[in-house]
């Protein structure tokens, strides 16, 4: 395809954005006094606030592309990532975690395994988490750069080494605050950056209308073909949706992977914190209207021989990712072409600073602090903040580099998520609403859960079994095994930690007031109206997603 | 008492003023194109998208701006 070209307004307004941000951290360093301030942002935010960065610690550049192309490939049914496959667990999180999370003050994730369970369960979901998120890390970083190459013909050093090194400089000044800022910023950037173009296609089409009228009626449809995986684009059966995507990955991922809970633990009080991600649900609801609208618009465009619209063919091979950027050359006049680019950068960045955020305090807090220097003083752990974002950086740069030279780690990228948050989410779930669950149970079901999810990724990569062996259905995807895959290794996690929790010591129940449900009192805040109460917003969020479900059907 | 961020400016008059230098600039490119229209046009060029999307931000960075220039961030 031919590069997009950017020229002299398009430049500025590139420049205005690294301006803002390193301007941003600059700015935000004389609040940052105290590693509270660094790590937590000083717990001050508004609901608001803490909100949009929820949503867009999430938001990244590579989901944006990717599933606008992934809509061109399998249709609607990407739909169900932003709405079964999140809203729920946004809302579960919201209603019933939040309190156990914010009440007892963690700093983190594995900080609450350290409470609830032991030091050991603690360590090893802080050492995964951490591994996780510099493996991701890096793998963005080497994605961004690809993009940035293949899309606009920068140089791949430059643009992965001006990102990396603006993004240093931004979180090291100011941590977590920097990077809720930024995230607030790219959240702006990109629905005035990318909606323009699902506008201007509706407008070149006629109408939504329209668009559906020109595309297979089954990638048009959420539900109506799930009874059948032959009949529906991705493979897959509403179990496997359900379970897999509805259920295990998407509570993995939302109610305790740090990059995004970290932002509500950054609220200033705890209806605040349970507020944040339920109306951070609200503007995740309403994102397919630029992604699954984008994908759609282009493959209605891609059926009409006389609209010369193609995605790119690489050595014989469809560049689905291709999808956007080709809208933005279509669309995009000078200035604008500025704003989408600058809208795909932020969205690298803030990823980047997300992941950097979240990996400085688990390495401080559940690492370095828990095994490393116990007697650590605020002022030292500060400091080892600083310090930890700068080697994550140089970590994740190294990662990038090991990745453009061994590109098929990109495939394990979506499986590690499943390897880590999907038996966690079982872990979590029993820690926080059964108090007989033992620290042994948890710690022995988590490397279970873990190991499972592993295996059955290379049993299926090494084709020692098929995917339908794993899906329970034929014919079966790689996206439907991957949801599969993600069930079965919450399920073994459970199981293991329920047997093994019957037969080993239990933690006194007065040591988890606070921790569980049943032990601790509930707080009922009768000084505020219901329509301010988090369970109102929590109620009206699912009323829209039943009827999103249903006219989509 | 002082808290630890007395005196940040919220983030929405960030906000605001990325939006409208952003904004000023791509109305800038708008009526460049429209008094000089360039060889390669867009699909739907003649709908001068960047002039009226561009409006629209600059009204939404204006009422960001305005409306917290001076309130605090946790507000």
């Amino acid at each position: 395809m031919p590069t997009i070209s950017l020229g002299f307004i398009d430049w500025l307004i590139v420049a205005t954005y690294f301006g803002v941000v390193l301007g941003l951290g600059y700015y935000l360093k004389r609040f940052t006094k105290n590693e509270e301030d660094f790590f937590l942002a000083g717990r001050k935010n508004s609901s608001w606030v803490a909100g949009l960065a929820f949503l867009s610690a999430n938001l990244g550049a590579l989901e944006l592309l990717g599933m606008t192309g992934n809509t061109f490939k399998y249709g609607m049914y990407v739909a169900h990532f932003y709405w079964i496959g999140a809203i729920p667990a946004m809302l579960f999180l919201g209603i019933y975690m939040m309190p156990f999370y914010y009440s007892s003050k963690i700093k983190s994730i594995p900080g609450y395994l350290k409470l609830r369970f032991d030091e050991k369960t603690r360590v090893l979901n802080g050492i995964s988490f951490a591994l996780m998120t510099l493996l991701v890390s890096g793998i963005n970083l080497y994605a961004m750069a690809l993009v940035l190459h293949t899309f606009l013909g920068w140089d791949w050093n430059v643009s992965m080494w001006a990102s990396a090194v603006t993004v240093a400089a931004y979180v090291t000044m100011s941590g977590l605050m920097s990077a809720i800022f930024t995230e607030i910023i790219q959240f702006f950037l990109i629905w005035f950056g990318l909606f323009l173009v699902s506008i201007l296609g509706i407008m070149e089409i006629g109408s939504p209308a329209e668009i559906m009228s020109r595309i297979p009626p089954t990638f048009a449809t959420l539900w109506s073909t799930s009874g059948d995986p032959s009949q529906n684009g991705m493979m897959i059966t509403w179990a496997g949706i359900v379970l897999g995507l509805g259920f295990v990955l998407s509570f993995g991922y939302w109610t305790t992977d740090f990059l995004v809970v970290q932002r509500a633990f950054s609220a200033k009080d705890l209806r605040s914190a349970r507020n944040t991600p339920i109306l951070a649900s609200f503007f995740k609801m309403a994102l397919p209207f630029i992604v699954i609208f984008a994908g759609l618009i282009a493959l209605a465009l891609s059926r009409d021989p006389n609209s010369g619209f193609a995605l790119v063919q690489e050595g014989g091979v469809t560049n689905y990712d291709s999808a956007l950027p080709l809208l933005i050359v279509r669309y995009y006049p000078s200035g604008l072409v500025g704003l989408g680019v600058t809208a795909l950068l932020a969205g690298f960045m803030a990823g980047q600073a997300g992941n950097i955020s979240a990996f400085n305090t688990v390495w401080t807090y559940d690492i370095y602090r828990s095994v490393l220097n116990r007697k650590a003083s605020d002022t030292h752990l500060l400091w080892m903040g600083r310090a930890a974002t700068i080697v994550g950086i140089v970590l994740s740069i190294g990662t990038a580099y090991w990745a453009k030279s061994f590109p098929s780690i990109m495939d394990y990228m979506q499986a590690i998520f499943s390897w880590v948050n999907a038996p966690l989410f079982a872990t979590m779930l029993l820690g926080m609403f059964v108090w007989w669950i033992t620290p042994n149970g948890a710690f022995w079901g988590l490397i279970g859960g873990m190991g499972t999810s592993i295996v059955l990724f290379f049993a299926v990569k090494y084709q020692w079994i098929e995917n339908s062996a794993i899906t329970l259905s034929s014919p079966a995807s790689e996206m439907a095994a991957n949801f599969w895959r993600a069930w079965w290794a919450w399920l073994v996690c459970f199981a293991l930690t329920i047997l093994i929790s019957l037969v080993t010591r239990r933690k006194p129940k007065e040591e988890l007031v606070g921790l569980v449900k049943g032990l601790t009192p509930e707080v009922h805040d009768e000084s505020v109206p219901f329509y301010k109460k988090p369970e109102f917003a929590a109620i009206v969020s699912l009323i829209i997603l039943v009827i999103l479900n249903i006219v989509f059907w | 008492m002082t808290t630890p961020n007395a005196g940040m400016k919220s983030i929405w008059f960030f906000v605001g003023l990325m939006l409208l230098i952003i904004g000023t600039l791509i109305f800038l490119a708008g009526i460049v194109d429209f008094v000089s229209p360039p060889e390669h046009k867009t699909v739907l060029a003649g709908t001068h998208p960047a002039i009226w999307w561009s409006l629209l931000m600059i009204a939404s960075g204006g009422v960001f701006l305005f409306t917290h220039r001076n309130k605090r961030h946790d507000v």
